[in-house]
């Protein structure tokens, strides 16, 4: 069990970094508390496994820090920092049964073999693998094999973490829910800290209680996934997470006033903006836009049905705007117009929220 | 319901047709014809029946040159394979040093096989070869056309020379193509390095290691050209290995009922021995 600090870290697969474009991580600190399911969610290439493996010892950091529970271990191996890691792809070893595969990284560090029986029957009732024990681990299936995979990872009972690297890729749709269910309820049963990297927002936010949003090797927002829902902090995490993302649309700031395409509109944050900034947008999430009979005159593009919504595509003179419509609800025909909820409208100051 | 025949797909199998028959059934079937008859040339035959296959299953001069040959090939699969595995592990996977040993590695595969022989032949020689010279100034009684082990030594240290390379790069392939994550994986499950070889490295090259043993297999088995400069089959015969002594039998002594019987009898063992070898390596694969 361990509380993670990261202190200055940076990456770089060149030898001779110059230019920001050649690190793959820029300078990062994060803390990450003993017990907590983490997720670290970014598309891909915004150095997500990157931090990963520098977390788990199988990267050496270029500049910086790691620390577990306030003890350096920067130059320690994998192995000495006592981590478990779940790969993208599943890893089995072909020749031994599923029984010997889960009973490898315990066997490996001198565990008795009372003790490991009793580890790996626990762990195989958990995922399912107990009527395939007896089997070879190279004839079971994808999502078998990234099991046996999972299993390994959780054998050990003694590990300061657990790093999951989108290790649901292989899986099939329906176990993928089934696997996420399981890994929740793990880590309850267990709170051991897990970090979880993902490029899919809908893993991320039901697994975590904390989610690391990256992008292009930084930390755009930590925070729990209702936060990131309400209050991105950038535009870039209002567009990466929800289905559609954030309306960001251009506005206009002036005497305290904010303006979209000539209407007037209220934001959470107007007071704190002190006219610095050189591109300024709104941000509210579809879901905190209405149609109402005042409001700013826009047309509708396109209705899509997304089973309990509708979403509704509109345009103005300044943008495309995403609105949801709950099922029952009617579409107007005519002088369309929408308002935005006032509670849940942001302004950006270039990409980053006003406060 | 009547099958449509299209004739015309006959035209396109043909090639191959044509190029299998003429360089092997025809030349098989011409073996297989020999072996059961007795020829003294103008084209006169009388039939043999199995005469010669049972001379040749019973003569000493067989029995004997399998026996050296099944021994040499047994020598250079036990030295070959495990060396060439060893080379491929301590290769190194990035920087500039990979290309210059690949390139190292495969300079003895381009050399033709009679410059191979006559290389060491010329390496060898006790008197001004820099091998035998040196050999006999450490104080080896060495003289590969005298004695019989100085010229086993040779031959086997030639073949090891001229063939683990081959070993060795099919395993480096191998080896390259598995992925990170089974190391890394190794390396949070604690495996020490013994463990990764034997549970990730061996089972990985499986595939590359069937196809290293067949190939060298029939290559040491059916080795010719190199023994042939090297030793010419000799101390005596001491080095006479069962193609040498085939080509003996046929061009040596003109007698072509028996040095056909006795391809024949070569051919199924290497056939029977290759097809044992793929089977007990393919055994346990996954389905």
């Amino acid at each position: 069990m361990a509380r993670i600090s990261i202190e200055n870290l940076r990456q770089s697969y060149y030898p001779n970094p110059q230019r920001d474009e050649d690190w793959a991580l820029k300078r990062l600190s994060l803390d990450l508390a003993d017990g907590g399911a983490f997720a670290l969610l970014g598309p891909s290439g915004c150095g997500k496994t990157t931090l990963l493996n520098l977390i788990s010892g199988l990267l050496k950091p270029t500049e910086g820090r790691i620390l577990f529970n306030d003890h350096d271990v920067t130059e320690a191996t994998p192995e000495q920092r006592n981590i478990a890691q779940v790969f993208q792809f599943p890893v089995i070893y072909d020749t031994m049964t599923v029984y010997d595969n889960l009973a490898f990284p315990l066997r490996n560090r001198g565990v008795g073999e009372k003790d490991v029986d009793k580890k790996v029957r626990e762990i195989a009732a958990m995922l399912d693998l107990d009527r395939t024990l007896s089997k070879r681990a190279s004839g079971l299936t994808a999502d078998g094999k990234q099991k046996i995979s999972l299993g390994r990872g959780l054998v050990r009972s003694d590990v300061n973490v657990i790093m999951f690297d989108e290790p649901l890729t292989v899986i099939d749709q329906h176990l993928k829910w089934v696997l996420r269910s399981k890994l929740k309820e793990l880590h309850h049963r267990i709170r051991r800290t897990m970090i979880y990297v993902t490029h899919d927002q809908t893993e991320a936010l039901t697994f975590a209680d904390q989610v690391v949003v990256m992008k292009d090797g930084e930390i755009v927002q930590i925070g729990t996934p209702i936060e990131l829902f309400e209050r991105p902090k950038h535009t870039f995490v209002g567009h990466f997470i929800g289905s559609p993302g954030m309306n960001v649309l251009p506005c206009q700031v002036a005497g305290g006033r904010v303006t979209f395409a000539g209407n007037v509109v209220e934001a959470v944050n107007t007071k704190a903006y002190r006219g610095n900034g050189k591109k300024l947008e709104l941000g509210v999430r579809p879901e905190f836009v209405h149609f109402a009979e005042k409001g700013i005159p826009v047309e509708i593009v396109k209705v899509a049905d997304a089973g309990r919504f509708r979403i509704v595509e509109t345009r103005n003179s300044e943008g495309k705007i995403n609105l949801l419509v709950r099922e029952g609800r009617d579409i107007p025909t005519q002088n369309v117009r929408v308002t935005f909820d006032p509670g849940h409208t942001q302004i950006y100051e270039d990409g980053w929220m006003v406060n | 319901m009547s099958k449509t025949v299209d004739n015309k797909g006959w035209f396109f199998v043909l090639p191959v047709v044509l190029l299998v028959a003429f360089n092997a059934i025809i030349p098989l079937m011409t073996v297989v014809n020999f072996s059961v008859q007795e020829t003294f040339g103008d084209n006169v035959f009388t039939w043999a029946g199995v005469q010669w296959f049972q001379d040749v299953l019973h003569s000493d001069r067989f029995h004997s040159a399998l026996g050296r040959q099944l021994l040499f090939t047994g020598i250079i699969l036990a030295i070959e394979i495990p060396l060439g595995l060893a080379i491929a592990l301590t290769m190194p996977r990035k920087g500039p040093w990979v290309s210059v040993c690949l390139v190292l590695m495969s300079l003895p595969l381009l050399i033709p096989w009679n410059v191979v022989g006559a290389m060491w032949n010329i390496m060898a020689l006790p008197d001004i070869g820099l091998l035998g010279k040196f050999l006999n100034a450490i104080g080896f009684e060495y003289n590969y056309t005298r004695r019989p082990i100085s010229a086993w030594f040779t031959i086997v240290l030639m073949d090891v020379w001229h063939w683990t390379s081959l070993v060795a790069l099919l395993c480096y392939a191998g080896l390259v193509s598995i992925p990170d994550a089974y190391y890394q994986a190794a390396r949070v499950d604690g495996a020490r390095s013994w463990a990764v070889f034997r549970y990730i490295q061996l089972p990985k090259l499986r595939h590359v290691l069937t196809i290293a043993v067949l190939l060298r297999f029939m290559d040491s088995f059916m080795i010719y050209t190199e023994a042939v400069v090297l030793t010419g089959g000799g101390p005596g015969s001491a080095t006479t290995f069962l193609s040498i002594d085939l080509v003996k039998t046929a061009l040596g002594q003109f007698d072509l009922g028996p040095a056909a019987a006795m391809s024949i009898i070569y051919f199924l063992i290497v056939l029977v021995l290759s097809w044992l070898f793929y089977t007990l390596m393919m055994r346990n694969e996954e389905t």
